[in-house]
């Protein structure tokens, strides 16, 4: 299959600032592309350029192998944007927003109601169909919005932060109505700053920072390209863990990480089980009581910050724009 | 289900089309296998149009406060200030305040316009329209063709009011109707201003903020007091600024002729005059509006 998206040397400059500074990314046809970075990354600028609403400085894109900066009204006939504030009309319901944005596809207004039925059906949204949006949950707008996408059953969907700001349990369904589009072909590109949505839904992972591509592949690989296992431990009285940390740090590779919320203090250790059992020792030794002791693979989070030196902010983007990011 | 427009599409060989890309592989020029067709320049104005008219009547504060505010200025006018202020021509007060009042509603309503396109630009909406396979244009078109539909709807209800308070026209009933024309020709040639304010502000409240440029257009006009009442240094703007020019060809359309009225030169002047300024305002800023909205930044 040819690439769905083809970037080379991308760049986008406002001023002073490089929101894109020589991005490559090639994203295969047929599976989720995530694209992964803190805020500022330059994720949106990247959707953006895709979805042709930008003019990058420098470098090629292709889309569909449509050249985007001499043919954007093409790309325009093969994507769908989802951006990251909902852009449904409030004052208008469900159904009339999605035969708005399936006429401006281009379908004629049987058709449009028809495509409009079929998405509020998919995405749950079927007996909210005839109120109005300005009725409805975050996470219901958001659906919606996923929804005013991809009635035009365009190729490739756009999803900038699907579901940043949304509960929990909003975000599971939007997972599994991005499930279910992949399942029938479309091909998504989705950025996130959640290490989990990446690993949940994409097959491919790219992961950016300062505008560029600093690590690309499956979640597996990726997590792999971390290098070491790492060894973690969750002591029963909370006092130990600074106790913990000294201990680990003298077998570790680098220093511990405590996580006050999980109790556990964790750092990628050379060598695996046989360290285990030191670090087992050397516990014991000091009389710390345990709860937990472990060896595993590395997190996302853990090859982020092993990147770039920085862990992932996961806080939401405080002005989301696709002038900025 | 699936639009199959797309076949002309694929016949021609975007990497060709490209030409400078020399180390494209060839299996770039996989065939689209679905691409959509994407609406027409009619379609997609009276679309986006339809919304924007829904989102006003169907948005209870909107509505409410146009007319509120509208009925509020022209009561005021007509029994707070209406005694002191002697209109000039041959006219009473209230046949003289209200054709300039209509004439206003195309600035006062326009500032409800700037801030709904700003909302549209900053909130993703205009993202997604710029993202789908539509003329770019034909979305402001829309914009302005909804604009243009408040303006009327905010002068049958300023002319209703007037009505009610004691307003008569007395010119013939082609001429009267030839003001209402031409108030609504005035009326869409003012909906690009608002736009372009709207774009060019970037949040809602900004554009609130330089839409108040509207008032000495409104006040500083022939709108409200005849022009020989101000002090002289200020009559040139009141008197040929575009507002007050409008407001001349309605009022002596509306009511018999200049004479009446008590200005000069004959009522097909100020017509023609206001048709130039009409055609010069749409000319350029529609022009603005579309080098904003259109270009990829």
């Amino acid at each position: 299959m040819s690439p769905i998206i083809e970037a080379k040397g991308l760049t986008k400059h406002y001023g002073e600032v490089h929101a894109l500074d020589g991005l490559d990314l090639t994203a295969e046809s047929g599976r989720v592309t995530a694209l992964l970075g803190p805020n500022g990354a330059g994720k949106t600028t990247f959707i953006s350029a895709v979805a042709t609403l930008l003019k990058p400085t420098a470098g090629s894109l292709h889309v569909a192998g449509i050249d985007a900066a001499t043919h954007p009204e093409q790309v325009r006939r093969v994507i769908g944007l989802a951006g990251q504030s909902a852009s449904v009309e409030p004052a208008m319901t469900g159904r009339e927003n999605l035969q708005m944005v399936a006429r401006l596809f281009g379908l004629d207004k049987r058709s449009s109601r028809r495509a409009a039925d079929e998405v509020l059906e998919r995405l749950g949204l079927a007996e909210a169909g005839d109120r109005l949006v300005r009725t409805y949950s975050g996470g219901m707008r958001r659906r919606l919005d996923l929804g005013a996408s991809l009635v035009g059953r365009p190729r490739l969907l756009l999803l900038d932060e699907p579901t940043t700001g949304l509960d929990p349990r909003s975000r599971l369904e939007l997972w599994d109505a991005i499930r279910s589009l992949v399942s029938d072909g479309t091909d998504v590109l989705l950025t996130t700053q959640y290490l989990e949505e990446a690993d949940q839904l994409a097959r491919d992972i790219v992961i950016v920072d300062h505008g560029k591509v600093i690590a690309a592949g499956t979640p597996d690989e990726l997590k792999s390209h971390g290098g070491q296992d790492v060894i973690e431990v969750r002591p029963r009285a909370s006092a130990d863990l600074d106790a913990t940390a000294e201990v680990l740090t003298q077998v570790a590779a680098e220093p511990p990480r405590i996580d006050l919320d999980t109790q556990r203090v964790s750092a990628p250790i050379e060598g695996g089980a046989e360290q285990l059992s030191t670090v087992v020792r050397l516990l014991d030794d000091r009389h710390i009581a345990v709860d937990d002791v472990g060896l595993r693979r590395p997190t996302l989070d853990e090859v982020f910050l092993a990147l770039t030196g920085q862990p992932i902010d996961a806080t939401p983007d405080p002005a989301p724009s696709a002038d900025a990011a | 289900m699936q639009p199959e427009n797309g076949r002309e599409m694929t016949t021609t060989d975007p990497i060709q089309a490209t030409g400078s890309t020399s180390d494209a592989a060839p299996e770039r020029s996989a065939p689209i296998d679905h691409s959509v067709p994407g609406a027409g320049f009619v379609t997609t104005s009276l679309t986006t149009a339809r919304r924007s008219i829904l989102q006003f009547f169907r948005t209870p504060q909107l509505l409410m406060m146009g007319t509120i505010q509208g009925a509020l200025f022209l009561f005021m006018f007509r029994y707070v200030f209406g005694g002191a202020i002697r209109s000039g021509g041959a006219l009473s007060y209230v046949d003289f305040l209200v054709p300039g009042f209509l004439v206003t509603v195309i600035l006062w309503s326009g500032m409800g316009a700037a801030a709904g396109v700003a909302e549209d630009s900053s909130s993703g909406v205009y993202d997604r329209l710029r993202s789908l396979p539509i003329p770019r244009v034909a979305v402001m078109v829309g914009r302005s063709l909804a604009d243009i539909t408040l303006v009327a709807w905010g002068m049958l209800v300023t002319g209703a009011l007037g009505f009610l308070l004691g307003f008569r026209t007395h010119g013939r009933i082609s001429s009267v109707l030839l003001g209402f024309v031409l108030m609504l020709i005035a009326g869409y040639a003012f909906t690009w201003v608002f736009i372009t304010i709207g774009l060019i502000s970037g949040n809602a409240q900004a554009a609130q903020g330089m839409s108040m440029l509207v008032v000495p257009f409104s006040f500083i006009s022939s709108a409200n007091v005849p022009i020989k009442s101000m002090p002289g240094w200020m009559q040139p703007f009141a008197a040929n600024q575009p507002i007050s020019v409008i407001i001349n060809a309605v009022r002596s359309l509306m009511q018999g002729g200049t004479h009446v009225v008590g200005i000069g030169h004959t009522t097909a002047y100020w017509v023609v005059l206001s048709l130039v300024w009409s055609a010069g305002i749409t000319l350029v800023f529609s022009a603005l509006t579309t080098l904003r909205f259109s270009r990829s930044k």
